[in-house]
């Protein structure tokens, strides 16, 4: 397969998940939102999305004051904003229509479908589109075509890179998104054990389509501990850091078996994935959660720059 | 003004025979259906991709090519003269090519002057005394026709780089056969898809002669943002090759490699659907990106074969256009079964004269030009179109050739108000490696707004499909 072909495949993946990740920030928010002390919390809560999304600096360039509607449509719409769930679907669906022959017309469907609605729904005046139907609208998509891969696609190197893709953004969305909520709601070492705000816990929870999982997994009270074994340490998690690593490293031995050869990647990634499959919670707090979340989003931006070495430079001989 | 058009579906009152099913068809279809036909044959195109892209324009960067339902027929007579004559072509202009490359023989016979060969811009001196594998120049050989009566066609000009459209001719067909698969039942029709087939079976022909092995074939594309991307990817999926772009090839040890995720493989056969002068920035434009370094290096050690040949537009020039006849009797010593346009080359002080005279009833094209822009039809022209023509005209006469209006033939085409007669004209494809071959149809084009004679795309042009009857 050409090398760029693989990349991108490779980023088809990435942006997909990250128009995701984009959509279910928009729904904590706009569940906060919802919430009676609508004031100083409320707009913390605003201010936190954007930073979680890494796009704080941009919104305040544009905008300035974090107002909902324009935060909506900064993270939704704007292609201004390279994370936007538009910027991002776009860019999946240019990236498809480059490798148009490696994708069947069920998968090429799916990211063009997404496409041509997303135009439909940018003609639409704001105030008819409530923000939870575009929430539900973008994981639609990104379900079907997922679904379409799963179902339609040949299990060849090239399925390998696009699930690379989606581990490797899921393992850094995953972390970033814990790391904010963990600096926002806990901006004290001391807080940590001590009892959470349930409610914006919850909201994290139930964006991250698990919140009843997580209580059939631990019951009882949320707990900083809880939460951080959940999204980090749990592999039944589907969004933990564990499972987004232990992912890649099947994509990457899929690889080196489609190839016939393993190489420094694959060593990488498997000491990435069973150091977190030895850790506990206790350590992970011993270090510091902002500290380990931070040496992690380092790790796995260092194992996408082997992999880009590795297969998608051409390089390799 | 009042031409008589030929129209390839009725003659007087009487329906030809070619189109006889489509009468019935045509009159059993209710607006609505036709309507909802439509609308559907249009979500396959888009839902398929099949679009062109314009960046740079505003607005939807991905456009539909207006599609015509309404098919446009040949019995299997006609296409044989046509098919006779299309390869005779081809052949006779690889020849052309292979000769004034070589020992310029046509030139020393005095049957084209030298001048608009050595110094035309599309003659490449970075390839003269090279033969390619096979001697084949233009491997995909795209010649326009017209038609002005039953047994009356013209060549209106070749196109030896790399003629586009072929994906639209296999698309029309494929979605014409889901949308009404009854007439495919009714009609027996020739097939066309095996068109990619054939063009890798030529383009592996042509395997240079260091190639070990079953020859690697790649496509390689200006990229995502040329407007016949589409095209490029299809081709290379029906054909099962790699679509590459420049900075995906390198050159090392003699030889061109393809950057992959196992590491470099070589290619020995590209279709290249850029032009030569990005080829190789060694050798051509230094600016380039779109290229390979060292390209032509290889090409002319025999390391890779470059399809078309890096030249090969210098025989499909509008001013050489006009000696095709001449090349056809002179290499194949043969009659042309296809006749060109009168041409007056605007080069010639009486040629100039007479169309100076003439302007209105002309139509006066770039010698360069393509795409339907540059062009004059002096019947539609306003006065001040004309006095606007003639300006240039008179400053550069060598940029300009002229022709006489044709008549162009029409087919009928749905249109708001119905069905309406609308100009037609037909690009068949002609592949030439080994063997001369063709697939039986081609790309029709039609212009969609009445009365117009300019059939391109990017001037309101639509196409149809095109069917030739089994016998």
């Amino acid at each position: 397969m050409l090398s760029r072909t693989a990349e991108n495949l490779f980023w088809i993946a990435r942006y997909i998940e990250r128009a995701e990740t984009m959509a279910r920030l928009l729904e904590v928010g706009a569940r906060i939102a919802l919430m009676p002390q609508a004031g100083h919390g409320y707009r913390n809560e605003w201010e936190s999305l954007l930073r979680a999304s890494g796009t704080a600096s941009g919104f305040a360039l544009k905008y300035g004051d974090p107002v909902q509607r324009n935060i909506e449509s900064f993270l939704f719409f704007d292609r201004d904003n390279p994370s936007s769930v538009a910027s991002c679907l776009e860019r999946a669906r240019e990236n498809g229509r480059i490798v148009r022959t490696a994708l069947t017309t069920q998968v090429w469907d799916a990211l063009n479908t997404a496409f041509q609605e997303m135009r439909g729904l940018e003609r639409v005046p704001r105030s008819e589109l409530e923000l939870s139907r575009l929430t539900e609208w973008t994981l639609r998509h990104t379900a079907m075509l997922r679904g379409a891969i799963d179902a339609s696609l040949l299990r060849n190197d090239g399925y390998e890179y696009l699930g690379l893709g989606f581990a490797l953004e899921r393992a850094d969305n995953t972390a970033r998104l814990l790391d904010v909520k963990y600096y926002v709601l806990l901006p004290r070492v001391d807080f940590v054990g001590s009892g959470l705000d349930n409610y914006q816990w919850q909201t994290l929870l139930r964006a991250l389509s698990s919140h009843r999982a997580f209580h059939w997994a631990y019951g009882g009270e949320i707990t900083a501990g809880k939460i951080a074994h959940f999204l980090i340490l749990n592999r039944q998690s589907p969004r933990s850091l564990v499972t987004a690593t232990g992912a890649a490293v099947t994509h990457l031995d899929g690889l080196a078996r489609a190839y016939g050869r393993a190489g420094p990647v694959q060593t990488r990634a498997r000491a990435l994935h069973e150091a977190l499959e030895k850790t506990t919670v206790e350590e992970v707090f011993e270090e510091g959660l902002h500290e380990f979340l931070t040496r992690f989003v380092r790790d796995v931006s260092g194992l996408a720059v082997m992999v880009q070495a590795s297969y998608l430079s051409g390089e390799a001989r | 003004m009042a031409t008589e058009y030929f129209n390839e579906m009725y003659h007087g009152d009487q329906v030809r025979p070619p189109y006889a099913r489509l009468e019935d068809w045509m009159r059993a279809m209710p607006a609505e259906f036709r309507a909802m036909k439509q609308a559907e044959a249009e979500a396959l195109f888009r839902r398929i991709g099949i679009t062109f892209a314009v960046y740079g324009e505003g607005g939807d960067p991905d456009r539909l090519i207006p599609f015509d339902m309404f098919p446009r027929v040949f019995t299997q007579s006609e296409w044989r003269r046509l098919e006779r004559g299309i390869k005779q072509r081809a052949r006779a202009l690889n020849a052309f090519l292979l000769d004034v490359y070589g020992r310029g023989e046509i030139i020393r016979a005095g049957r084209v002057p030298a001048r608009l060969v050595y110094q035309n811009a599309a003659y490449e001196r970075a390839v003269a005394g090279f033969t390619p594998p096979r001697g084949v120049y233009s491997h995909i050989v795209g010649i326009d026709l017209v038609r002005t009566g039953p047994d009356d066609f013209f060549v209106l000009e070749d196109n030896c780089r790399t003629p586009s459209g072929v994906s639209y001719m296999l698309e029309n067909r494929e979605i014409m056969m889901r949308m009404f698969p009854a007439l495919f039942r009714e009609n027996r029709i020739e097939p066309v898809d095996g068109y990619p087939g054939l063009l890798r079976r030529t383009l592996a022909s042509v395997a240079p002669a260091k190639c070990e092995g079953e020859p690697v074939v790649a496509i390689l594309t200006p990229g995502h943002f040329n407007s016949a991307y589409y095209e490029h990817s299809f081709l290379a999926d029906l054909m099962g090759v790699e679509l590459v772009e420049g900075a995906d090839l390198f050159v090392e040890g003699g030889f061109v490699w393809m950057r992959t995720t196992e590491g470099p493989k070589r290619v020995d056969v590209i279709y290249r659907r850029i032009d030569d002068a990005y080829l190789d920035p060694l050798c051509f434009r230094p600016d380039s990106m779109l290229g390979v370094p060292g390209l032509m290096d290889v090409y002319r050690s025999g390391g890779v074969t470059i399809a078309s040949a890096p030249g090969a537009g210098v025989a499909d020039d509008k001013a050489i256009y006009t000696f095709v006849p001449e090349m056809i009797r002179f290499y194949l010593g043969e009659e042309p079964v296809l006749l060109n346009v009168p041409t007056w080359q605007c080069a010639k002080a009486d040629d100039l004269n007479y169309v100076l005279d003439q302007l209105s009833e002309l139509v006066v094209k770039e010698v360069h030009g393509s795409g339907g822009y540059g062009m004059l039809v002096g019947p539609r022209a306003s006065k001040a179109q004309i006095e606007a023509f003639r300006a240039r005209l008179v400053a550069n006469p060598a940029g300009y050739i002229a022709q006489p209006t044709l008549a162009l033939s029409t087919t009928p085409t749905f249109v708001n108000e119905g069905i309406a007669p609308r100009h037609v004209d037909l690009r068949p494809y002609c592949l030439v490696g080994e063997r001369i071959e063709l697939v039986p149809g081609g790309l029709t084009r039609v212009a969609l707004t009445e009365g117009s004679l300019v059939v391109n795309s990017s001037q309101g042009g639509g196409v149809k499909d095109t069917w030739v009857l089994a016998e």
